[in-house]
């Protein structure tokens, strides 16, 4: 099944290369779209001369509109399976294989990496953040019907029925955690595994104090908003 | 009672309201569809400055009876509330608008690059 990674990119320079690399080391067939979100340094250069196929928006939209392009790209050039990984390179591609096994096999649309399945993985973030994901965790749970444990990742896979759905309806901000709700609602089959995640090999997290409570505020916002909506089913589109 | 002099100045207030909107939509610096709300609103506060009766009884049904203008202040209020929900639905639209033009122009711009050159 022809497979698309989807990599959305700001500034980031020093990691896309290598991010790049490793998900061709892992499939070398597979296509590499770097979404670059109007960075002002090297990223569109380096992703090429990597090999990868660029799309460059033209201003900067944030991640959430940055990734649905990749998406729309998958859906446009007929990909069968996508995978999302970060351009700062904390996703491990060589994890790719357990992400993408349950798509394959055609019993998942949507696989979340989650830091969080196994209780003795080895991400243990600070009070506040763990707190966060959980709270949001519960909540995705809570309102979608089904126990997800991590909502916060960015390291995921989608079938063909999610490369739909995820090209059309994705949130533009802060997408993570709406997404996931929104491919509940949907009735995208939901499937968990746990991966590890790497310290940011370069830059600095986007994520400060203030800017956090707005991420909370908005992200609970959303997802209230999300349940209050209808969404396509998407029972009938499967094969 | 409405003093008199509030009532001229409402009114004098209003008729240059919709006197500028008039003006900009005239000039085509404004579209017609949002000046609607604007003109409503200094005609309603036009009639409300005029017709001094309609204000007091307005005032004696929300109980305000010191000062009948204050009505003035709630009716002005609540037009520019409405005017500014309903611009923030407007730039919800125009971001999501937006976002779907840089997204196809990146989509586009690869094609493009993929495209062999025109045989001319």
């Amino acid at each position: 099944m022809s497979f698309i990674a989807v990599v959305p990119a700001w500034n980031e320079e020093g990691a896309i290369g290598r991010v790049v690399d490793e998900i061709k080391a892992y499939d070398a067939a597979a296509t590499v779209v770097v979404v670059d979100d109007a960075s002002i340094d090297g990223t569109v250069n380096v992703a090429e001369a990597h090999g990868a196929t660029v799309l460059r928006l033209p201003f900067n939209v944030g991640i959430g509109g940055a990734v649905q392009t990749g998406f729309r790209y998958a859906r446009d050039e007929g990909f069968e399976v996508a995978a999302r990984l970060d351009g700062d390179g904390q996703h491990d591609a060589s994890e790719l294989g357990k992400l993408l096994g349950p798509i394959r096999a055609g019993t998942a649309d949507l696989v979340i990496g989650s830091r969080f399945v196994d209780p003795g993985g080895s991400y243990r973030p600070p009070f506040a953040r763990r707190t966060g994901i959980r709270l949001f965790a519960r909540l995705v749970s809570v309102l979608g019907g089904q126990k997800v444990t991590d909502t916060t990742s960015g390291f995921v896979a989608l079938s063909r029925s999610g490369i739909e759905l995820f090209a059309v309806e994705y949130p533009h901000d802060y997408p993570e955690v709406e997404a996931t709700l929104v491919a509940l609602r949907s009735g995208l089959r939901l499937t968990q595994v746990q991966v590890d995640m790497r310290e940011r090999q370069a830059g600095s997290s986007s994520i400060t104090f203030v800017r956090s409570l707005y991420y909370i505020v908005k992200v609970t916002l959303a997802l209230l908003v999300a349940s209050l909506r209808r969404y396509p089913r998407l029972e009938a589109a499967r094969r | 009672m409405t003093p008199l002099r509030a009532s001229v100045a409402g009114a004098i207030a209003s008729i240059i309201l919709i006197l500028v909107v008039v003006e900009l939509v005239r000039g085509r610096r404004l579209k017609e569809r949002y000046a609607l709300l604007w003109l409503a609103t200094g005609l309603v506060l036009l009639i409300l400055s005029v017709w001094r009766e309609g204000l007091n009884t307005l005032a004696g049904w929300f109980g305000v009876t010191g000062y009948p203008p204050a009505v003035l202040f709630a009716v002005a209020i609540l037009f520019i509330f409405l005017v500014l929900l309903h611009y923030s639905t407007v730039v919800s639209r125009l971001t999501d608008e937006n976002v779907d033009l840089a997204q196809r122009i990146a989509l586009l711009e690869e094609k493009l690059s993929r495209a062999p050159p025109p045989a001319d």
